[in-house]
């Protein structure tokens, strides 16, 4: 029987059996079918040995007797795991039925870290396929970053843990609840003396009252944190500067001037999305306001924000305490310590910002960094204080987090407490301490032996590897649970589809620990918030909150808050390891670590979208590296190589260097970042992973291994040495220069007060030389897009979101380094000025569909046409492979499958995806289409109705992804449009027009804000 | 064998050394196929070109079955060697119908020694060149796109574009090519026939002579038929190349889009053509005891084509950097410099060197009948020729409009498998075409005596 997995056949086979002719031989076969074997397999597992092995007649007749009564059963039970009978409800108008091609929009949110971020989820027929946005959630705004885009395929990555075991062997969800409550029971006799339970940043309410429950079962547990990716600074310097861990929020739109102290708000916060929207729509120049804002970055490593500050100070990371508390002196903040002298040129930096802040009072926002100790935060909190910000800029709340805590410190206690065998039970809920712990813990040799430890994880990871229990986590996409955002509006996230692989929620888990085993998670949730809301209306209440995709209202209000005095914290060092004195030789530099900006600490690692994304200023793909700045690389005698394969879009040797701190070693290569601080490194965390998967295993270098709990994110005297080896690192684009050309405009705002038509008054945009045919005429729509490159941060949101849509393939390292990779639109940057602190621009191109597109003349075989709406369009089936197109492409968007890249074996990734857009074979040319799928159901859906498409109603995945909307998408025949009004104002601008190639993409010039001061003198 | 010393030019140099009649011409020629042993050098030449087409096998094989991706081949740069070898291998093959039609049309007497082996070598040039555009596509099983057969999709070619063109001005040439040669072939495939001693031998080349009996009838139409042909095949040598360079000119890419191309082309591959004509016959005079038919005279004439076509693609290069100055355009300007001092800028140097400043010495007339100076100009000529497109395929295209997109390629093993590979065949068809077909055509040569005669008496 071919169709193992279908019951209905089964059950076929026994009822025709059961009343026919054939009747025992029919029930030999019926013990004999995949599908029988499958289900005796998950239903009955402590039976399914009898089946599989030779018997005898008695057993024979024994398990005939029992295999007549299953064969009816399998008929009722689906093989795979039961759906759940939980009720999720969909978020646009309920359909009277599913109907097949039309998806169905489910409303959750995304735990990235701890905290939510509310998403609409695409499911086709019970998949889904897509992540976008939630418009309506506080921390979304309807945008998403990449590594929500790319969490869908996280949820089907083939390389999740599927099985739940005890020490590598498979074992069941019984055996384990056994054998923890074996553990439980000699603990309850100590009051739970020795349990310890291990999370990450925990925002969940129901997680809070069941970890809360658990300690009233267990008084003398502890409840430890730790978290890969972050260090819970941020409520220490509020509990500094405030006696409590305040939650602080920003109201940037409210900002004239912003000031951001190593803060990388525009990428990594879990407000990030909406922070990126407020700070741009106080950039939209012709749009919107004329009073621009203004953005001070002090940091060390180049950073997303910092690329996109109109006025950027590179200095050392242990530079930057002392410049925060020389900025709060300036300010007014009461500091005792004298201030040491600065630099002149620093001076006359602090000098203008000074002023600027001075000017703008309560206008203004000092942002310090999430990984910058506890005394940045709280001078930041007393300069916000003094500059009268708090409450019109600057807000704060309860903490969001549930028992904020200083990570290190917890997690140090932890292992103290597994040192001295006091930890007799550990419970880790997610995350990989095995390896994000810094090595010098040896955490994974104290989990190897310790008595008794689980971990709830989507991988079998480095973790589970050293666990005894390994738990399968359900995906976000697959548990019911809450979390809440950054502002603590809570989302009840509801799965998508049931568990595939029978994973658990930390839910299930801690109700196992709390004795009660069979609680679904739907049941706890659900129960909580029942035992929340005591009105009548609860059922309707629970109904609208998923519908909605959060629980209006449930944001935490801002508190009235009263700083204490500068004084009473400023002079409180951050604890800073010092391991021996800085040596000369070999050079001893300063290191900072922070998360990948595409996998985080590693928890990303085996996501091939995500690896392959370049990372958003130095372009790499796939690898870590040493980044330093060009004086530092100059001084240590690192250089790179560009690879004669690739080239500047592929292949770049960098020079290998050993990093030694505190006697313990790695090596990796080095990378130039044009604008790093000096006499500093930045190391990029989450690589070097060991047991990641297929996809993450082995790429890159460890960054784990230098780090101590004292040097988490910053350390002094590390060593670099120059080893004389070469690594070849994937890097789409390692050119940054423009070479004179015009692809990115860029003035100031005071040039275009002046003259707002500055950037287009070229030689080379005159009218294009006539031709004596007529143009075609576009009757009915024609589309185009407007790209602005002033609101552009280069997030690379788009990018994966484009990928996600359309089918994109994942090529691999070795791929990328030929410059193959398949991304429909890249994020182009390019720098100008001093390679110390350069101006840094990001420019999305995607295809431009030229009107007279130049890859259309030269197809031989037709394969690429033009639409009747003006869509430059690519025929797959009818494309040969000469790759002419791409040749004669002058912006070069179009991407070729020269192997066969897209995955069409490996099940798993099957219903990943979009079934919408064609999954290109090998030897086809293929491109961004403006999303045509879209477009065509935007089409159907307005001829049916018999009007129009309107404006805005569709969005390509670009567009629709863009946390501060850059892309804006329509119908430029209709002089009404969004996109028609953007395309005709002064700083609109086409890419190589010259050419004449008349592209439907255009883009808008940037405009810095810089301060005269600082630029003029 | 030398020239005389009173003669350094070799002006005065005989078409066909004095002394030979109709039989010892026949004899000597139809002795290579017919009767004598075949040499061990034919073995070991062979042995090796047939190796090398194993390579071209496998290569094809791997390539039709993993994809187009094991070759070099990338974004921007997504045309490589495949692309630069079939330009080279259709240039190559331009000399022969050149030698053979145009020279016939000038009744240049001094063609038909080596009309016959340069038109082999145009066939099996342009057999060579044919594999290329197959084997670069992404999706070879579908080539048969790119023709205007009735399909039943209804859908055509498009045929704006330059490729198509190609395909009709490849698959014309190689058809008139084939007829020509053939054509040119049958007198002598008749005296193949009357001379076999052996059954199978006659039969053969009796089928393949039509029936040919030597008739003044016969002699009429067949001199009628090939100097139409030749008529035909003339303004083929002018247009094959020039479509091809239709390839690069139509493009927009800076280094690509250039009016000057088609008569550049055109000159480069009737240069590269008489290099590789040079480069066969050089040799092969030597290894079969040829010289008496294939005299310094020969050498020299296709010495001075060689430099009068080479002048003319140094003209090419001159007006192409002359041009990206004088446009003030900066994309021109920058690919220039770029061609250059940019990372292949080392190709660009060996190409004039190779192309332009060795070739000049055949000015030196002592030089143009010294067949081993010969010999090495004209290796250094097929270098540079094939580096000169290197240089306008990829080096134009790895970094044209769009800086963020610039990036470099290299060959992998089997980009150059391929090349070795095609070269095997070349060497394989060569051998095979020497060893059982007249590879001078006798009757010509015959014609030759008796005008020899005719001026001496």
């Amino acid at each position: 029987m071919s169709n193992g997995m279908d019951p209905a056949g089964l059950l076929g086979i026994a009822q025709q059996s059961a009343g026919g002719r054939e009747y025992w031989r029919s029930l030999e076969e019926l013990a004999g079918t995949e599908a029988f074997k499958d289900l005796i397999g998950n239903h009955l597992p402590r039976h399914a040995a009898a089946f599989t092995s030779a018997m005898d007649r008695r057993e024979f007749l024994t398990l005939m007797g029992a295999s007549l009564a299953l064969a009816g059963i399998s008929g009722c039970l689906s093989p795979a795991p039961a759906p759940p009978d939980e009720k999720i409800v969909p978020y646009v108008n309920q359909p009277e039925a599913l109907v097949p091609g039309k998806p169905l929009y489910f409303a959750t949110a995304i735990p990235v870290e701890g905290y939510g971020r509310g998403v609409l989820v695409e499911s086709h027929m019970g998949r889904p396929t897509k992540v976008e946005g939630n418009p309506q959630h506080p921390a979304s705004l309807g945008a998403t970053d990449a590594v929500t885009q790319a969490s869908v395929l996280e949820l089907y990555d083939p390389d999740r843990s599927r099985v739940i075991t005890n020490a590598g062997r498979v074992a069941t969800w019984d055996a384990f609840f056994s054998a923890l409550n074996v553990e439980l029971e000699s603990q309850r006799v100590t009051q739970g003396a020795g349990l310890r339970i291990l999370t990450e940043t925990v925002t969940s309410p129901t997680l809070a009252a069941q970890l809360q429950e658990i300690l009233r079962i267990f008084p003398k547990a502890k409840w430890h944190q730790f978290d890969g990716g972050g260090g819970d600074y941020a409520h220490q310097g509020a509990r500094m500067a405030f006696g409590q861990p305040f939650e602080t929020l920003y109201r940037l739109e409210e900002a004239d001037v912003i000031v951001s102290l190593d803060a990388d708000f525009l990428l990594r916060s879990p407000a990030s999305l909406r922070y990126a929207r407020e700070f741009i729509n106080r950039r939209r120049i012709p749009g919107g306001s004329d009073e621009a804002n203004r953005l001070y970055m002090i940091e060390s490593t180049f950073s997303l924000t910092g690329s996109n500050a109109d006025h950027r100070l590179a200095i050392a990371p242990s530079a930057i305490p002392q410049l925060a508390r020389t900025l709060a002196a300036r300010v007014g903040v009461q500091i005792s310590a004298e201030q040491p002298a600065i630099s002149p040129a620093q001076e006359k930096w602090l000098g203008a910002l000074v002023k600027d802040l001075q000017a703008h009072r309560g206008r203004s926002a000092i942002m310090p960094g999430e990984y910058q100790p506890a005394i940045v935060h709280a001078l930041a909190h007393a300069m916000n204080d003094a500059l009268g910000n708090i409450g019109k800029t600057v807000f704060y709340t309860d903490p969001v987090a549930v028992n904020p805590t200083n990570h290190a410190e917890s997690f140090r206690e932890l292992v103290r407490d597994l040192e001295e065998n006091a930890a007799q039970v550990l419970i880790i809920l997610g995350g990989n301490p095995a390896y994000t712990a810094p090595a010098e813990l040896d955490f994974a040799g104290h989990l190897v032996t310790s008595n008794f430890n689980v971990h709830l994880s989507l991988y079998e990871d480095e973790t589970s590897a050293v666990c005894h229990w390994h738990i399968p986590q359900a995906h976000y996409l697959e548990s019911w649970s809450d979390v809440r955002a950054y502002d603590g509006t809570v989302t009840i996230m509801q799965p998508l589809i049931a568990p595939l692989y029978g994973g658990r929620t930390a839910h299930e888990i801690l109700a196992a620990v709390a004795g009660q085993a069979e609680r679904a998670s739907y049941e706890i949730v659900h129960d909580y918030w029942r035992g929340q809301n005591k009105a009548k209306n609860f059922d309707a209440a629970w109904r609208t909150a998923l519908h909605d995709g959060f629980i209006a209202g449930s944001a935490l209000s801002p508190r009235n808050v009263k700083a204490k005095p500068a004084t009473s914290f400023e002079t409180s060092e951050p604890k800073r390891a010092s391991t021996g004195a800085a040596t000369k030789n070999p050079p001893s530099l300063e290191v900072i670590y922070r998360p990948d900006p595409s996998i985080i600490d590693g928890r990303f690692a085996n996501n091939g979208w995500l690896q392959e994304l370049p990372k958003p200023l130095t372009k790499l793909t796939w690898d870590n590296a040493v980044l330093m700045s060009p004086a530092t690389a100059t001084r240590l005698g690192l250089t790179y190589r560009v690879g004669g394969t690739g080239g500047e879009h592929g292949t770049i040797y960098a020079d290998v260097v050993e990093l030694e701190y505190d006697g313990r070693r790695t090596r990796g290569p080095a990378w130039i970042v044009a604008g790093h601080a000096d006499d500093c490194v930045t190391i990029h965390l989450g690589y070097g992973r060991r047991r990641a998967g297929r996809v993450g295993t082995n790429l890159g270098f460890n960054a784990n291994i230098l780090r101590t709990l004292d040097t988490l994110w910053h350390g002094a005297s590390i060593a670099v040495r120059k080893t004389g080896a070469q690594y070849a690192l994937a890097c789409t684009q390692f050119h940054h220069l423009m070479e004179g050309r015009d692809l990115v405009r860029a003035g100031t705002i005071e040039q275009y007060r002046k003259n707002p038509k500055f950037l287009i008054e070229r030689e080379s945009e005159k009218e294009a030389p006539g031709t004596l045919y007529p143009g075609y005429k576009y009757d009915g729509y024609a589309w185009g897009m407007s790209i602005d490159v002033n609101a552009c941060i280069g997030c690379n949101a788009c990018v994966a979101a484009c990928h996600a849509e359309n089918n994109g393939p994942v090529v691999g390292k070795q791929e990328v380094l030929r410059g193959r990779e398949m991304h429909w639109i890249r994020i182009d940057r390019y720098h100008r000025g001093e390679p110390s602190n350069p101006e840094t621009y990001h420019q999305p191109v995607p295809c431009m569909q030229c009107e007279n597109a130049p890859c259309e003349l030269v197809c031989p075989v037709g394969a690429t046409t033009h639409s009747q709406d003006g869509l430059n369009d690519m025929v797959y089936n009818r494309c040969v492979g000469t790759r002419y197109c791409s040749n004669n492409c002058p912006y070069k968007v179009r991407r070729f499958n020269f192997f066969l890249y897209s995955d069409f074996k490996t099940e798993s990734l099957k219903p990943l995806r979009n079934p919408d857009v064609t999954v290109r074979s090998r030897g086809v040319m293929e491109k961004c289409t403006y999303c045509v799928q879209r477009i065509n159901q935007a089409k159907i859906a307005a001829e049916k109705e018999d009007r129009v498409v309107r404006d805005g109603e569709i969005e390509p995945a670009c567009q629709q992804a863009c946390p501060t909307r850059a892309i804006i998408f329509g119908n430029i025949n209709d002089p009404q449009s969004r996109v028609t009004q953007l395309k005709t104002q002064p700083l609109s601008y086409g890419l190589l027009t010259e050419l004449n190639t008349r592209p439907r993409t255009t883009y808008q010039a940037k405009l810095r804000n810089p301060n005269p001061e600082i630029e003029n003198g | 064998m030398a020239s005389k010393p009173s003669d350094p030019g070799g002006d005065t140099l005989p078409l066909l050394e004095p002394g030979h009649t109709f039989g010892s011409i026949t004899d000597k020629i139809s002795s290579i196929v017919l009767t004598g042993r075949t040499p061990l050098f034919w073995y070991i030449t062979f042995g090796v070109g047939f190796i090398l087409v194993l390579v071209l096998l496998f290569c094809i094989t791997a390539l039709v079955a993993v994809g187009v991706g094991l070759f070099g081949v990338m974004i921007p740069v997504a045309w490589g060697f495949a692309i630069v070898n079939f330009v080279w291998w259709i240039g190559i093959g331009h000399a022969g119908t050149l030698i053979s039609a145009i020279l016939l049309l000038l009744r240049q007497k001094w063609r038909q020694s080596i009309n016959r082996f340069a038109e082999a070598m145009t066939l099996f040039a342009v057999a060579c060149a044919g594999i290329f555009p197959l084997i670069h596509l992404g999706r070879p099983w579908f080539f048969y796109w790119l023709f205007p057969y009735p399909s039943t999709m209804g859908v055509q070619p498009q045929f704006r574009s330059p490729l198509v063109w190609d395909v009709f001005a490849v698959s014309t040439y190689f058809t008139v090519s084939l007829l020509f040669w053939f054509l040119g072939l049958i007198p002598d495939l008749a005296t193949l026939r009357d001379r076999a001693t052996r059954r199978m031998p006659r039969f053969i080349y009796g089928m393949l002579a039509m029936g040919w009996r030597g008739s003044a009838i016969h002699w009429h139409r067949y001199e009628m038929a090939y100097l139409l042909l030749a008529g035909l095949a003339t303004p083929l040598v002018v247009s094959v190349h020039t479509v091809v360079s239709f390839d690069f000119a139509v493009a927009l890419v800076p280094g690509w889009h250039s009016t000057i191309f088609p008569p550049y082309f055109v000159a480069g591959a009737i240069y590269s053509g008489f290099a590789m004509v040079l480069t066969i016959a050089i040799p092969l005079r030597r290894l079969y005891g040829l010289e008496d038919f294939i005299t310094l005279r020969h050498l020299k004439n296709m010495a001075i084509v060689m430099l009068a076509t080479g002048m003319i693609v140094a003209y090419g290069y001159l007006m192409e950097t002359f041009m990206a100055w004088y446009s003030g355009d900066l994309f021109e300007k920058y690919m220039m410099m770029n061609r250059m001092f940019g990372p292949y800028g080392w190709m660009y140097w060996i190409l004039i060197l190779f192309n332009i400043l060795i070739p000049q010495a055949l000015w030196i007339r002592r030089l143009q009948t010294k067949p081993w100076v010969l010999f090495l100009i004209a290796i250094a000529v097929n270098i540079g020729m094939w580096l000169e497109r290197y240089v306008i395929v990829v080096v134009s295209l790895h970094r044209d409009f769009m800086p963020s997109a610039w990036g470099m390629y290299s060959g992998t093993v089997f980009d150059y498998g391929v090349l070795v590979g095609t070269i095997g065949l070349f060497v394989a068809l060569l051998f095979l075409f020497i060893r059982l077909l007249p590879m001078i055509s006798i009757f010509e040569m015959r014609e030759l005596v008796h005008e020899e005669e005719g001026r001496s008496q």
